[in-house]
C-alpha cells in the first residue's frame, strides 16, 4: 500500500476489482477507455476476465450473461456508446440481474472529444436505472463498490456516470490491496425470470416504479453521497453534483478570501447530490424548507434543478430554484471555478468583476487544431481518393476516429460525420437520392467491426452503389490503441486468429474488394479508380499501420526525408496539399523570391507522401 | 498553502510526463495532490495543458484562472495563450522555441518567439530557457521536458532532490541518468 497519483478511471477499475468484479467488458471511447485497460493490468492478480467487445451492445450482453449467472460484472463506455448499448440495457432494466452489474457511462461536458453533450443521468431516469455521479477519483472508487451492493440488493443494473474531469483527473490516494477473486457462480435455468415477456415486463414495471418513486428516494436521502453542509442562514443556498461540487467548494473559498467580512458566505448552505436518480427527495425537501433561494450548478442537463422544482411542485413549497432554466448558469459546455465564482458573485453581491482590460495588446496567437500525425497513413488514403476523383461528383462520408480529422484543410475530405458506422449507410442515402453521385465512406478498422458490417450488408442487399474505404491502421488509434478483432490480440493477453476485413467484405457480396498501400500513391489511386467504376458496393482497404504502433508491429521506418535546397522551387505544393505537421515554410528565400519547404527531421517518419507529390522531385 | 503549477505546450512534447514527475514529487512528500491533463482525441500538434495542484485546500483538479504560481511552457505562444492562469507575481518558465502549426504554413501567418516572450515579460517574471541548446548539450532531443522541470525547481516551486526521486520512480532505468542530468541542467545556469 502506498500513496500514488491515481487517475479517475483507474480508481473506477480498482473499486470494481475491490468489489470482486469477475467480468469486465467495454468498447473504447474517450473519456472512458482507461477503465478496461486498468482492469486488464490487474487481471492476473484478481482473476478477472476482461475484454474489448466489438461494440457497447455486445459488451452489455456479455456482462448480462455473467450477471444472470450470479457474478459481478462491469460494462464501460462513453455517453454516445450508451445509445448503442441501449437495446439490451433498456430490457435489462426490466429483467434485472442476479450478480451485481455496474454500467459506467462517461459523460463529456464541453464536449471535449464527443459528438454530443448528452447526459447519462437523464438516460438513468429514462431507463429506470439508479445512477451514481462521482465528484472525484476517490469518490468514484468508493461509489462503484456501493453501486455493486445496490445492484444486488435490488437486482438491477446500476449506472455510474463520471465526467471527463473525474475520469481524467488524478488524485493522490492509497493504492488498495487487491485479492484473488475466488467466488464462483453458476447459471440456474428459470425461464420465468430470464425470458423477457410482455406480462413479466408489466409486472416488473410496477415493481420498478415503486422502487424508483418510493423506496430509493427515501433510501438515498440517508446515503452518505447526498448531504447538506452549512447552517442555511444565508439568503441563498447552493446545490451541485459531480465535478461541479468541486468547483463550488473552490469558488466559495475564493470568494471568502475576496469578501472576508461577508456573513452571507459564512452562512451559506450546500446540497450535494451524488445519486441524481432516483433523487433523494426527503433530503431535498429538508433543504428546500431551509433555503428560500437555491442556485444549482451542474454540467449538461438541469437534472438536479428539475428535481428540486419537481419537489416544490409536489409539496407546494415555494423556493426559488435558479440554474440553467432562468439563465443564471450557462446551459451548455463545461463549468469552471471561474464561472461559479462569477455567478455567485452576481447572486450574492449583485456585482460582476470587470474583465481586466489588457493594458498591452495580446500578440495574435496561432490556431492549433489537432491534426493527423506526420506519417499518418490516413493522409495518403484521403489524398489518393481526392486525386482519383478529381472533377467528379462525389460525397465523402466520414466516421468517428482519428480520420475525422480528414475534414481539416487542406485535405477537406469529410463531408459528413454523424455517428459510428453512419459513413456507410449515409452514403447509401446520398446514392439513392442522386444516382449519379459517387459516394465514398471512410471507416477505420475498429469502427468497421463495431458498426460498419451491418451497413455494408444493407448496401449490398438494397442495391446501393458506393465505395467503402476501410482505413486499416491495425489499431483503435483515437482512443489510445486498443486491440480489436482485426489485430489478433485479446485483452486477456492471448494471440488469436485475426479476422480478415477483406473476407468479411467479400462474404457480404462486396465486389471488388481491393487492397492498397496508402503510401504507394500510384497503386492507391488506381485502386480507387477501379473501385469507383464498379456497379454495386465496392471497397478499398487502405492498409498501413498507425505510426504510434508501427514499430511494435515490426514495421521499419524509412527515416526522415529531406528537401534538397537546390532543387526546391518554392511552390509549396507539398505543404498546401498534404498539411503534414512535419512540413513547414523555410525562412530562407529562393532566387525566385519564394520560400522553400522544410522538413522537421524529428517529426518526419519518411512516409514519402511529400516526395511523391513534389513536382520537381526535390524531396528525397 | 496550496501550490498550483500549470504546464502547457503542443501535443507530443512530453508535458504529461513533466506533470507526473512534479505530482509524484509532491505525493512522495506526503502532500495531497490533484491533477488534470489533456488527453484523448488526437492531440498531436494541438494545444495541451496539464494542471498540478498541491495542498489540502484545493478541491478541483483544474487550476482557476489567476491562481497558478508557476507556468511551465514548452512553447512560447502556448505560454501567452495560458497567461491568464498565472497569479499576480507568478513566474513563467518558457522554452524560447516556437512550434509553427500547420495552419500557419497554410495561411502564411507565422509568429515570432521574441514577440511572445516580450509580451510575457511585460506581464510576469520570466525564466527563458534555450531548450534546443540544452538538448544538444545533453545529447537527446527527448529531454526538453526534464530541462524545463529542472528550471521550475530553480524557481523554487519544488525541491530538486524530490523531483529526482520522482524521476527514478517514473522513468525507465535506462533513461534515468539522462533525465536526471536534464533536471540538473538549469541549476548551474544563470537564468
Amino acid at each position: 500500500m502506498s500513496r500514488q497519483m491515481i487517475m479517475g478511471n483507474q480508481a473506477i477499475a480498482l473499486g470494481a476489482l475491490k468489489a470482486g468484479v469477475k467480468l469486465a467488458a467495454g468498447y473504447p471511447g474517450t473519456p472512458s477507455s482507461e477503465i478496461i485497460e486498468f482492469i486488464a493490468k490487474y487481471k492476473d492478480r484478481t482473476g478477472t476476465y476482461v475484454e474489448w467487445s466489438v461494440n457497447e451492445k455486445a459488451a452489455a450482453e456479455v456482462a448480462a450473461g455473467a450477471s444472470y449467472a450470479g457474478s459481478r460484472t462491469l460494462v464501460t463506455m462513453k455517453q454516445v456508446g450508451l445509445n448503442v448499448a441501449s437495446d439490451p440495457v433498456m430490457c435489462l432494466s426490466y429483467v434485472g440481474v442476479k450478480g451485481g452489474m455496474v454500467i459506467v457511462s462517461a459523460d463529456d461536458p464541453g464536449p471535449i472529444s464527443s459528438q454530443t453533450e448528452q447526459d447519462t443521468r437523464v438516460f438513468a431516469s429514462y431507463s429506470k436505472l439508479p445512477c451514481f455521479d462521482p465528484s472525484t477519483p476517490l469518490e468514484a472508487f468508493e461509489m462503484i463498490q456501493e453501486a455493486f451492493e445496490l445492484s444486488e440488493k435490488y437486482h438491477t443494473p446500476v449506472l455510474l456516470r463520471p465526467t471527463t474531469r473525474v475520469d481524467h483527473a488524478y488524485e493522490s490516494m492509497e493504492f488498495p490491496s487487491l485479492e484473488k477473486n475466488s467466488l464462483t457462480s453458476e447459471f440456474e435455468k428459470d425461464t420465468n425470470r430470464w425470458v423477457i415477456f410482455p406480462r413479466s415486463s408489466y409486472l416488473n414495471h410496477k415493481r420498478i416504479f415503486d422502487r424508483n418513486e418510493h423506496i430509493l428516494p427515501a433510501e438515498f436521502s440517508d446515503s452518505k453521497w447526498n448531504f447538506i453542509e452549512g447552517n442555511g442562514k444565508a439568503s441563498t443556498g447552493v446545490a451541485a453534483g459531480g465535478i461541479s461540487w468541486c468547483y463550488v467548494k473552490e469558488a466559495v473559498s475564493i470568494l471568502k478570501a475576496r469578501y472576508p467580512e461577508s456573513e452571507e458566505l459564512k452562512n451559506i448552505s450546500f446540497l450535494k447530490i451524488g445519486t441524481p436518480y432516483p433523487f433523494p427527495e426527503k433530503l431535498a425537501e429538508k433543504y428546500l424548507t431551509e433555503n428560500k433561494r437555491i442556485v444549482v450548478f451542474e454540467e449538461l442537463d438541469p437534472v438536479i434543478e428539475n428535481a428540486l422544482i419537481h419537489i416544490c411542485g409536489k409539496t407546494g413549497m415555494k423556493a426559488e430554484v435558479c440554474g440553467k432554466a432562468d439563465g443564471t448558469v450557462p446551459e451548455a459546455g463545461e463549468l469552471s471555478v471561474e464561472t461559479v465564482v462569477s455567478v455567485l458573485e452576481k447572486v450574492f453581491f449583485n456585482s460582476e468583476k470587470k474583465e481586466e482590460s489588457g493594458a498591452e495588446s495580446v500578440p495574435e496567437l496561432p490556431v492549433r487544431p489537432p491534426v493527423l500525425c506526420a506519417g499518418c497513413p490516413h493522409r495518403g488514403s484521403f489524398y489518393a481518393v481526392k486525386q482519383a476523383m478529381k472533377g467528379k461528383k462525389t460525397a465523402y462520408c466520414g466516421d468517428i476516429g482519428c480520420y475525422t480529422l480528414g475534414n481539416a484543410k487542406p485535405l477537406d475530405m469529410t463531408d459528413t460525420c454523424l455517428c459510428m458506422g453512419a459513413d456507410i449507410t449515409m452514403a447509401q442515402g446520398f446514392y439513392h437520392n442522386e444516382n449519379d453521385r459517387h459516394c465514398f465512406s471512410f471507416i477505420g478498422d475498429s469502427t468497421f467491426f463495431a458498426s460498419g458490417i451491418t451497413g455494408v450488408i444493407n448496401g449490398v442487399y438494397n442495391q446501393a452503389r458506393q465505395t467503402v474505404c476501410v482505413l486499416d491502421n491495425s489499431t483503435t488509434a483515437m482512443t489510445g490503441h486498443q486491440p480489436h478483432p482485426g489485430t489478433g490480440m485479446t485483452m486477456m493477453g492471448k494471440t488469436v486468429e485475426k479476422l480478415s476485413i477483406k473476407k468479411i467484405l467479400e462474404a457480404a457480396g462486396v465486389n471488388p474488394v481491393l487492397e492498397a498501400d496508402p503510401f504507394n500513391q500510384e497503386q492507391a489511386v488506381a485502386a480507387v479508380k477501379q473501385a469507383s467504376e464498379a456497379e454495386g458496393v465496392s471497397a478499398v482497404i487502405f492498409k498501413a499501420p498507425c505510426i504510434a504502433v508501427a514499430s511494435k508491429l515490426g514495421y521499419k521506418f524509412n527515416g526522415p526525408v529531406k528537401v534538397q535546397a537546390e532543387k526546391c522551387i518554392g511552390c509549396q505544393k507539398c505543404i498546401r496539399e498534404l498539411g503534414c505537421p512535419a512540413l513547414s515554410v523555410s525562412s530562407s528565400v529562393l532566387k525566385n523570391g519564394k520560400h522553400r519547404a522544410e522538413i522537421d527531421a524529428s517529426l518526419c517518419t519518411g512516409c514519402g507522401l511529400c516526395r511523391d507529390v513534389c513536382p520537381v522531385k526535390a524531396i528525397c | 498553502m496550496s501550490k498550483n503549477i500549470l504546464i502547457c505546450g503542443v501535443g507530443g512534447q512530453g508535458t504529461v510526463l513533466a506533470a507526473k514527475v512534479l505530482s509524484q514529487a509532491a505525493v512522495s512528500g506526503g502532500q495531497k495532490v490533484l491533477s488534470a491533463e489533456t488527453i484523448g482525441m488526437a492531440q498531436r500538434g494541438g494545444s495541451v495543458v496539464s494542471h498540478v495542484r498541491i495542498g489540502s485546500d484545493v478541491y478541483s483538479p483544474v487550476i482557476p484562472r489567476g491562481c497558478a504560481d508557476v507556468i511551465i511552457a514548452f512553447e512560447a505562444a502556448e505560454a501567452v495563450r495560458n497567461i491568464s492562469y498565472l497569479k499576480t507575481g507568478g513566474t513563467v518558465i518558457v522554452s524560447n522555441e516556437v512550434v509553427q502549426p500547420v495552419t500557419a504554413s497554410l495561411s502564411g501567418k507565422f509568429f515570432d518567439s521574441k514577440v511572445m516572450i516580450d509580451y510575457l515579460k511585460q506581464n510576469a517574471t520570466v525564466m527563458c530557457v534555450d531548450v534546443k541548446k540544452a538538448c544538444m548539450e545533453l545529447g537527446s532531443s527527448r529531454v526538453a521536458n526534464m530541462v524545463l522541470v529542472g528550471a521550475a525547481c530553480k524557481s523554487g516551486i519544488m525541491e530538486l532532490s524530490e523531483v529526482k526521486d520522482a524521476v527514478r520512480l517514473l522513468v525507465k532505468p535506462e533513461f534515468y541518468e539522462l533525465n536526471v542530468r536534464a533536471v540538473d541542467y538549469c541549476a548551474a545556469l544563470d537564468i
